[in-house]
């Protein structure tokens, strides 16, 4: 018997199971919390803050807080939608993204994040940080100016491919994600086959000679929002 | 009452914008029985005339002129719009906020592997703009009612946007419309 | 090369190649060649099986840790709002001036490094500065020639130390200028008590008892949090695991927070016997004293201590004949991160690694240090808890008020003619406190330090307890002389230092919330900036991970609720359109310079 318990998210009941977190329950109900560090094929570490959900009163990352029994969560509210649309925002002004020249544009979790939340523009000043570009690895491009240190390589490298390429180093606004190696990603033993040169939600890792493959409008957010997939239940 | 009037300018940007705008092709008959054009590269009105009900700018501030041309489309229209990347986030020219000015300044006119300038001389001449610190989205210089991303925004979005606040409904822009580039 | 390799060999020999001491390694490898060099990176990971990256992690998080070379000597200014107020400023004008170097730069004999650092716990004797480990108290401009002339003629910081302060501070092992002003004592902690009472009362009772003592004495966490200290324990003690941790956080970084250094000082035994107490309570062997960079100087004293108790059985096995009772304690020493006083952030660096909190499902009662239960207590919690045990629960929670038991030591600073230290019962209103310390034309007062809130003169009839004005201990007075923003920019640049950067929240939004509040400052904000203010600071309070993001707005969102008026002063109505915070004149300044002409189109 798997142990079957019922939560309330924005009112409605919902089935989940003991061991899943918030956000994996709401996916299999059809019900889409906004993400960006938390990645199916990863442990989850709450970085990102943008699947925030209120559980009893407490603001809490849905990714990685378990379900309980009887926990009410507010999902789609007023409150919630603002806080998360700021944090977007931060995302935005606190690197440097150019999107009319990413590679990753129309595929971009960050950009679809901000598309399905109707941002026309950050609220916030831009910090334009000199940001560094790594193209030392023959396969692989790490852009740190699109780096929003959702850590999702650190992970994939540790737990999908057995390595340890990445890793954050300093701390505050000049923390970013430093290689194991001498000076740059050339130095490291990443693959471009490694799980973690596809984990990505933005531009900040790609790989070499095969930008631009999807023309416009057939990209993965281009005609639907982010999240579309879970509303209509796919992983129901 | 005479027809709402709209002007438009491009500042730091490419005129891609604009190329969009007339992207909108025979919907611009449309567009001039329902507005005026004021100060705008379309007709080649060089100051707006009169009160304009709805203002349209493309890029950003790179030079001292960019902002004085802002400034008086700030003052002179009801609603001011912030249309394409550079002007709603400083887009391409943003990337030589990095950059110390002399150094941009020299790899122009002295330094850049194209540069040909025998004698070596920087262009001083009072009626070149004196460039800024750094290049900036409207909306850090003068107050920005809406926001049209995209680079450029395609003709449907300003179609939308234009036809949107000219028949006094709210800008929401459908899913499809929003794009960053 | 050679040496650095001899070098890192011993050091990580000495901690075993165990990749759990890496900060131990680091600091040791930073003490002997004054920097941990890149080049170095790869061996310590190599020999404490790790990875290269995971060390240059660890070194790049800590303030006090470098991979760039600095001076033999390495001063570290004081650079909190208090010491600013103090003539921190123009001291810090004269060390730069006398050194020929600015802050952040060394001397070109390799002799000293200048820079500038967070609240180092001597607030009541600002300016201060650390030199090496060494404190350098009330200082003024006219000292600083002197103390430069002597560093560069003796190399030796401890010879700054020509008058000892009070107390233990004259100790042979502290030997420190630094003063306790204890103004006030109160009956638990800075009053006379027996020396192991509480510890050998505790030993006649069950840990069950024991815990139910400390849940019944109402003692909450004297940190800020104020959690039940005696709950805390019983879940560590009934969390599954063989092996349970007991650690003491004596990180003390909330600026203008200065008591538990008090403390260490003058009650570890104390501190100790509260540690092992908790120990025989939750049933844990192994203990850990989390000490701040900053309070190194204390360090050989706190070993001396430990080894005392050692010999007296005060520690060890069997602890005082109690057969299979063995507790000991080893000191952690922290490397400059407000950040490692969050508990879980604690552990982390406890463990080795950078101080990134980690998220409280698992709490660390259940999964704490290495993954073990773990009870983590402020100092003068443990002290508390000693004195519970020595006079009884009932004792206890007869002083305070109804849900905050017993006694607060708070460290007061600012304007006031006797800052130092004060232990008043829970319940002593604000008022009486500014009174008795001497505070005279009070426009506000920090309780809580930049986490705490910032209250006004409507507030100072409220009373310090943890129902109405909470503090782990700072009392940080200003009086109408100062610029309330410029406190609470000042305060936000701290958090923006000390955000681990690892939540978007925390990470971006404190630096847009500081620099929002210096445009209102200069004058440049209108209405809108302060709503801007109030929806950014809310979603940082709401949507960071930790408590430091969680209230690292609280300088914003406690001045816009009690000081509006401030605020309101400052801004005015947009009516044409232009920004204030954009400076024409100023950004073609530099353009301006090049061209070697002024602006046509503007004129100043």
């Amino acid at each position: 018997m798997s142990d079957k318990i019922k939560i309330t998210i924005d009112g409605k009941a919902i089935e989940a199971e003991l061991g899943q977190t918030i956000l994996e329950a709401a996916d299999a109900a059809g019900i889409y919390i906004p993400r960006l560090c938390a990645h199916k094929d990863l442990l989850p570490i709450g970085s990102c803050r943008v699947c925030t959900v209120i559980v009893d009163g407490r603001p809490q990352a849905s990714c990685v807080k378990p379900v309980m029994d009887g926990m009410v969560i507010e999902n789609d509210t007023e409150e919630l939608l603002q806080h998360r649309r700021n944090i977007i925002d931060m995302m935005f002004v606190e690197g440097n993204h150019f999107c009319m020249f990413c590679e990753k544009s129309g595929n971009c979790e960050l950009q679809a994040l901000a598309y399905r939340f109707g941002i026309t523009a950050p609220q916030y000043p831009f910090q334009f940080p000199e940001k560094d570009v790594d193209a030392s690895h023959p396969d692989i491009l790490l852009d740190h100016n699109r780096c929003i240190m959702c850590a999702r390589c650190v992970r994939a490298s540790q737990e999908l491919d057995g390595k340890n390429v990445f890793q954050s180093i300093g701390r505050g606004f000049d923390r970013k994600i430093g290689v194991n190696g001498e000076k740059a990603l050339g130095d490291t033993d990443m693959d471009v086959n490694d799980k973690a040169a596809d984990i990505c939600p933005v531009g900040c890792i790609i790989k070499k000679r095969v930008g631009f493959e999807t023309p416009y409008g057939e990209r993965l957010y281009d005609k639907e929002p982010i999240g579309s997939d879970i509303e209509k239940g796919a992983t129901a | 009452m005479g027809k709402p009037r709209v002007a438009t300018t491009s500042l730091a940007g490419c005129f891609g914008c604009h190329m969009s705008f007339l992207d909108i092709d025979e919907r611009i008959l449309d567009l001039i029985e329902l507005v005026d054009f004021d100060r705008s590269p379309i007709d080649d009105i060089k100051h707006i005339s009169q009160r304009c009900a709805i203002g349209l700018v493309e890029g950003g501030c790179c030079n001292e002129e960019n902002v004085h041309v802002l400034y008086e489309f700030r003052e002179n229209c009801d609603i001011l719009i912030s249309f394409g990347d550079c002007a709603t986030m400083g887009g391409i020219p943003t990337l030589r906020n990095n950059i110390p000015l002399k150094e941009c300044i020299d790899e122009a006119y002295r330094d850049g592997v194209t540069v040909y300038n025998p004698k070596n001389i920087v262009p001083q001449d009072p009626e070149i703009p004196l460039l800024l610190d750094k290049v900036y989205p409207c909306h850090e210089v003068v107050k920005i009612d809406y926001f049209l991303p995209g680079c450029p925004p395609s003709a449907d979005c300003l179609w939308a946007a234009l036809t949107a606040l000219l028949t006094d409904k709210p800008v929401e822009l459908p899913y499809e419309l929003l794009k960053y580039d | 090369m050679s040496e650095m390799k001899a070098v890192v060999n011993n050091i990580c020999k000495e901690f075993g190649n165990d990749r759990t001491r890496l900060m131990d390694i680091v600091r040791g490898v930073q003490e002997k060649l004054g920097y941990v060099p890149p080049e170095a990176f790869e061996l310590i990971a190599e020999k404490a099986h790790t990875h290269r990256v995971e060390v240059e992690s660890v070194v790049s998080f800590y303030a006090f840790l470098s991979d760039k070379k600095r001076g033999k000597m390495v001063i570290r200014l004081c650079d909190d709002i208090i010491d600013r107020f103090q003539g921190g400023e123009d001291v810090a004008k004269a060390l730069s001036k006398e050194l020929g170097i600015g802050f952040g730069e060394t001397t070109e004999d390799g002799k000293v490094t200048l820079e500038k650092t967070a609240c180092i716990g001597m607030s009541d004797q600002a300016p201060a500065m650390m030199v090496n480990d060494v404190m350098v108290t009330n200082l003024t401009v006219e000292k600083i020639p002197e103390i430069i002339a002597k560093l560069r003629e003796t190399e030796d910081p401890q010879s700054l130390v020509t008058e000892c302060g009070d107390s233990n501070n004259a100790h042979e092992l502290v030997r420190a200028m630094v003063n306790n002003n204890i103004r006030e004592g109160g009956p638990v902690i800075l009053s006379n008590h027996r020396r192991g009472g509480g510890l050998r009362k505790a030993l006649t009772q069950t840990p069950e008892e024991v815990i139910e003592d400390v849940k019944g004495a109402g003692l909450r966490g004297r940190g800020g949090a104020g959690f039940l200290t005696g709950f805390k324990w019983e879940l560590t003690r009934k969390a599954a695991g063989t092996e349970k941790f007991v650690l003491c956080n004596a990180d003390e970084g909330e600026p203008g927070t200065f008591k538990d250094r008090v403390l260490l000082t003058e009650r570890p035994d104390l501190m100790l016997e509260g540690m092992t107490v908790a120990a025989y309570a939750i049933g844990a062997e192994t203990g850990i004293i989390y000490l701040r960079a900053e309070y190194a100087y204390l360090r050989a004293f706190l070993e001396d201590v430990l080894n005392r108790r050692r010999e007296d059985n005060l520690l060890g096995i069997n602890i005082l004949g109690n057969e299979g009772f063995n507790f000991d304690v080893r000191i952690q020493m922290g490397a400059g991160a407000y950040v490692c006083g969050e508990e879980t952030s604690l552990i982390k660096s406890c463990e080795g690694t950078r101080g990134d909190p980690t998220d409280r499902t698992p709490f660390p009662v259940v999964a704490g240090y290495m993954v073990s239960p773990t009870a983590v207590n402020n100092v003068e919690s443990y002290c508390c808890a000693a004195r519970i045990m020595d006079m009884g629960a009932g004792w206890f929670s007869s002083i305070g008020t109804a849900r905050s038991a017993g006694t607060k030591v708070l460290s007061v600073c600012g304007d006031c003619d006797r800052p130092g230290i004060y232990e008043v019962p829970f319940g002593t209103k604000l008022r009486d406190l500014l009174q008795r310390v001497g505070a005279e034309d009070v426009a506000a007062v920090q309780v809580g330090g930049p986490s705490g809130q910032m209250v006004g003169p409507a507030q100072f009839d409220q009373e310090i307890s943890f129902e109405e004005l909470a503090t782990g201990g700072a009392i940080m007075i200003f009086s109408n002389q100062r610029d309330i923003l410029e406190v609470v920019e000042a305060f936000m640049e701290f958090f923006v230092d000390e955000s681990c950067g690892y939540c978007v929240p925390c990470r971006v939004g404190n630096v847009l919330l500081k620099s929002r509040i210096a445009r209102v400052r200069n004058g440049e904000g209108s209405p809108d900036d302060l709503a801007y203010l109030h929806r950014l600071g809310e979603s940082v309070k709401r949507m960071s991970r930790c408590g430091l993001g969680q209230t690292s707005p609280n300088p914003v969102l406690s001045t816009l609720k009690n000081f509006r008026p401030v605020y309101n002063a400052l801004v005015r109505e947009n009516t044409t359109g232009r920004l204030k915070s954009f400076h024409i004149m100023k950004a073609v300044e530099q353009a301006s310079q090049i061209a070697d002409r002024r602006s046509e189109v503007f004129h100043a």
